[in-house]
């Protein structure tokens, strides 16, 4: 079956950290899609766009995995919304992969900068 | 990816589709306040978004499994097809329910009496100790099974090393007294280690120890089976220590067996089980005897012992072993008693006269089976290319738009599999029904058969290979080929052409010359069964059965002779006749002597020592001389009535009387000289299978063993049966009520000892029948299919002038063509085929030509006639109609 209309995301490493900024978002409390995008949007000063779409099967993922769990709750404009929390194993999850994301980029900076030793 | 959220896609989905609108309507409000007019601010929010149903479908995927999913989706399009063509979806089901059904039924059967192995510890350890050969055994045996005399079992039992336990057993009856009521009870005769070297534990109380079992015990207790504990008991525990009493003996019961322990011998369960010293008062006449074969012998062989090398122990050790019980009184046995040899053979499926007796009949049915459900896949096979070709141009479009080769094939190889399963579950109800009417079958009225009739691994697995199996007959070609089509070829040739291709169609016409193949080898099989039986039930047996009832009388401890039996029953009204004999007819029994001649002639014949008027009761008319009469006496002339073959074998004239002859030494029977004073008729003894037989009868007064207390009574009425059998039953209990006794019609028995045969008969019918019908019915539709092909072709040729006769004849030609291909080859397997049953049929050879013939006629009529309906339909069409079609 042929594959159709998967939303461009902007290259492979985007993808990975997705999951990593969108659980970086949840540590200071639950929050809907709408909320997380922006969240994200508005923390990297808009250098990152993250493309609204593809925020939602990433969110679907995390759930799955158990690493965010969500409800139904009401919104600041007081309108039912899906809030998605932290759950612990998020929590050790994002520990872990900020770790290694610190990791990676330090070792691309030796790779890119290595005259600064 | 759990499996709850494959389930709960559809409710994840509308989540979703919530979440998102929840989206849109933030960000459409967000935009508002950013000052855009409200359906702007819904675009500009949509743009931001993406297309939500393509979220919604990225979403769907990650919840699906995909190879399930297809697995499903290929299911449900099979079920709609399927249900979009019920007459074709029953036709199908129900030849494959009846083919599947039939076979399970028959292998369920076939593995009750041949595979399963007994509930006992490590069966494969067990091995019987069987004489090789065993035709040089001299005595009176219990059965056809019996290896062992008692004094052989000692010997045995003392010289053995091959075995860690050993034990004895036999089967007998007896006459159960419970509260006055006397009832006839399987009794078990097993040595003291029975039941601890097989390993069974009591369900109750306990079993006797080999301590118990040595001369001179008495009566030590009994062991009650588990269904004879339920059925006598209620299931009491309070049975234990009861007194049940054996042919007047009174033995206290010891223990229950445990539930699935029903004995040693398939088919047949037991009651009670007796040790073996008991028989010192129970049967007295058969410890000491080195004659009298009523037990067999198993064991547990040591762990590094070999079957192989414990038989070739058992050689070592046969002659001391047979030198040793030497059966003394005969004349001329002793060097073949000696040559005798031991051997072990495997036993951890039990012993089994069934086994015997129905094995080889129940393989040959499930061969026959078999062939019918190859018959029943090539008629789906058949169905199923038709209807693949008429969706042709479906699969075509199908493909040429993309739908991958594999997944076609899946869908069709789908819809195969359902009908196969459909089948399967279908087969399997029917095979339970089947089966134990079978088993009912086989067991006739009078015994009851013990066969373990649950549905195991085995059975299920068995049914479920042949649906897979018959799937992949009928399901794989037709898919193969209709997925393997070139989308624009068949998308050309689809409905335009003028003839078909004769490549499509000669699979099919293979599939009916196969089908016409083997149903014709089916048919011969069941007419030459069903003639077999006729001929049985035809046989000359030279006597009347008819209005003959058979009474199996005892008196033991009565003051009575078996003349004032026959005197009482000869005044019951309706009685013409009566007469006692010690052999009942075709009832199985038989007594075999040595006689031997003045001229030094001998050899062996059969005898019965019968009362006067026997020949009057069985209607057999005297050919020459007298019968026996009150001159006859004890103290008189020995004197013999012979038949034809007695006659003509052995003294060599058609008058043989006066003349003498003497039987051979046997114990208790000395050598006698008796002089013929009567020939009667050549009748049937033992089976209605034997050919002609020498049979000697001498009068019963002269029987050696004075004194006896039972006989076998034949008495002819001229009542009606029933009327008769109350009569009788009265008489008896009016002479004396003590009197226990057994009495039935002699007809119906006779008729029940062709059960077997019957079996055979029926069900090899049936199964002819049915290929023969699944035959026609394939063949009706290859014509039919061909008909609706050639439409065009025979619109054109009646347009151009054929006649509706010549229409028909081209049609028939071709229905001629594949009969006269399938019937030699049909001919061809009946023969091979038959060859295997020769030593089943009665009166005919398996290529009678006869048979054939009628076979291949029916055959042709009925095939030739399905066709004829096609064929006419043909010749009616509307020429102009047909061609404008197109």
């Amino acid at each position: 079956m042929p594959k159709r209309g998967t939303p461009p995301l902007q290259g492979e490493v985007l993808q990975g950290t997705l999951d990593l900024l969108i659980l970086r978002t949840l540590v200071t409390g639950p929050a809907h899609g709408h909320t997380i995008a922006y969240a994200i949007e508005r923390r990297s000063e808009d250098v990152l766009q993250v493309q609204h779409g593809s925020l939602f099967p990433a969110l679907h993922r995390l759930e799955d995995r158990g690493w965010i769990a969500s409800f139904w709750g009401t919104s600041e404009n007081n309108r039912k919304a899906r809030y998605y929390r932290l759950t612990p194993a998020g929590k050790k999850q994002l520990h872990e992969q900020t770790g290694r994301w610190d990791q990676l980029v330090q070792a691309i900076g030796r790779v890119l900068r290595p005259a600064e030793d | 990816m759990g499996w709850s959220r494959y389930f709960h896609r559809k409710r994840w989905d509308e989540e979703r589709a919530r979440e998102l609108e929840a989206y849109l309507n933030a960000e459409t409000l967000e935009n508002i306040a950013r000052g855009l007019s409200p359906g702007e601010a819904r675009h500009a929010a949509r743009r931001k978004l993406g297309d939500p149903i393509l979220i919604r479908e990225e979403i769907y995927r990650m919840n699906t499994l995909s190879m399930l999913d297809a697995v499903i989706q290929d299911l449900r399009h099979g079920i709609r097809l399927l249900r979009l063509n019920p007459g074709f979806t029953i036709v199908a089901i129900l030849s494959l329910t009846l083919g599947i059904g039939a076979n399970t039924a028959i292998f369920q059967l076939l593995d009750a009496v041949r595979l399963r192995t007994l509930p006992v510890r490590k069966p494969n350890e067990l091995a019987r100790i069987r004489i090789a050969n065993q035709n040089d055994t001299p005595g009176i045996s219990t059965g056809p099974q019996t290896d062992s005399t008692y004094p052989l079992w000692e010997q045995i039992r003392e010289h053995q090393q091959a075995f860690s336990g050993l034990f004895a057993f036999g089967s007998d009856g007896s006459n159960l007294t419970t509260g006055g009521q006397v009832r006839s009870a399987d009794m078990l005769w097993v040595s003291g280690d029975f039941f601890n070297v097989l390993g069974v534990v009591p369900a109750l109380g306990t079993f006797f120890a080999a301590t118990d079992d040595k001369p001179g015990c008495g009566a030590p207790g009994v062991v009650l089976s588990y269904a004879f504990w339920q059925r006598e008991y209620g299931g009491d525990p309070a049975a234990i220590g009861k007194t049940i009493t054996l042919d007047s003996h009174p033995f206290p019961v010891l223990g229950v067996s445990s539930p699935w322990f029903t004995g040693l011998q398939v088919g047949h369960g037991f009651d009670v089980a007796v040790p073996l010293c008991s028989a010192a008062i129970l049967r007295p006449e058969r410890l000491p005897r080195s004659d009298y074969w009523w037990l067999d012998i198993m064991g547990r062989r040591k762990p590094d012992w070999s079957v192989e090398r414990a038989s070739a122990h058992l050689a070592a050790i046969s002659p001391a072993i047979f030198e040793a019980t030497q059966p003394t009184g005969y004349s001329h046995d002793a060097r073949k008693y000696l040559a005798n040899k031991l051997q072990a053979v495997a036993a951890d499926t039990g012993v089994s006269p069934l086994r015997e007796r129905f094995s080889d009949s129940l393989l040959l049915l499930l061969a026959t089976a078999g062939l019918v459900l190859l018959v029943a896949c090539a008629n789906l096979a058949n169905l199923m290319l038709a209807r693949a070709t008429a969706r042709e141009r479906e699969l075509a479009i199908r493909l040429a738009i993309g739908a991958s080769r594999n997944r076609l094939f899946r869908q069709m190889l789908s819809e195969s599999l359902l009908l196969a399963a459909s089948g399967a579950i279908f087969g399997i109800l029917l095979a339970r029904a089947l089966s134990s009417f079978l088993v009912s079958f086989l067991s006739g009225d009078g015994g009851r058969m013990l066969i373990d009739l649950t549905l195991d691994w085995r059975v299920t697995g068995f049914t479920a290979a042949l649906a897979i199996l018959t799937c992949a007959l009928f399901g794989l070609t037709p898919a193969l080929r209709a997925t393997r089509t070139e989308p624009v070829s068949a998308m050309r040739a689809g409905g335009r052409g003028l003839t078909m291709s004769r490549d499509r169609f000669g699979f099919r016409r293979v599939l009916v010359i196969s089908q016409i193949a083997v149903s014709l080898a089916l048919l011969v099989g069941g007419l030459l069964f069903s003639r077999s039986l006729r001929n049985l039930l035809n046989v000359d047996t030279g006597f009347r059965p008819q209005n003959v009832l058979i009474a199996n009388v005892n008196w033991a401890a009565l003051h009575i002779t078996d003349h004032d039996l026959l005197d009482r029953l000869r005044a019951v009204q309706g009685v013409d006749a009566a007469s006692s004999a010690t052999i009942v007819p075709l009832n199985g029994s038989s007594w075999t002597m040595g006689v031997r001649f003045d001229n030094g002639g001998h050899g062996p014949s059969k005898f019965s020592w019968i009362s006067p008027a026997y020949f009057k009761t069985l209607g057999t008319p005297l050919m020459e001389g007298r019968d026996f009469d009150d001159r006859d006496t004890a103290t008189s002339q020995k004197v013999a009535i012979v038949n034809q073959d007695f006659a003509r074998r052995y003294l060599g004239t058609a008058d043989p009387i006066g003349k003498t002859f003497r039987t051979e030494m046997e114990p208790g029977y000395p050598e006698t000289l008796y002089t013929v004073v009567g020939l009667v008729r050549n009748t049937h003894y033992g089976s209605l299978w034997e050919k002609q037989l020498p049979i000697c009868f001498a009068v019963d007064t002269q029987y050696p063993k004075a004194g006896t207390s039972h006989a076998n009574i034949l008495i002819h009425t001229s009542a009606p049966v029933p009327d008769a059998l109350s009569q009788v039953k009265q008489a008896i209990s009016d002479l004396n009520p003590a009197i226990t006794f057994d009495l039935y019609p002699m007809e119906p028995q006779i008729e029940a000892s062709l059960i077997g045969e019957r079996l055979m008969a029926a069900l090899s019918a049936f199964f002819g029948g049915l290929a023969f019908l699944l035959a026609t019915v394939g063949l009706y539709g290859v014509i039919s299919y061909m008909v609706a092909q050639r439409r065009n072709e025979i619109g054109i040729r009646m347009a151009l002038g054929a006649d509706r006769l010549g229409v028909v004849a081209m049609i028939l030609r071709e229905a001629g063509g594949l009969l006269l291909a399938g019937v030699p080859i049909g001919i061809i397997v009946a023969l091979m085929a038959g060859r295997a049953a020769r030593s089943m049929l009665f009166g005919l050879q398996p290529n009678d030509p006869l048979t054939i013939a009628t076979a291949v006629v029916a055959l042709g009529v009925v095939a030739i006639s399905a066709s004829y309906i096609p064929a006419r339909r043909a010749a009616r069409l509307d020429p102009m109609a047909a061609l404008r079609e197109e």
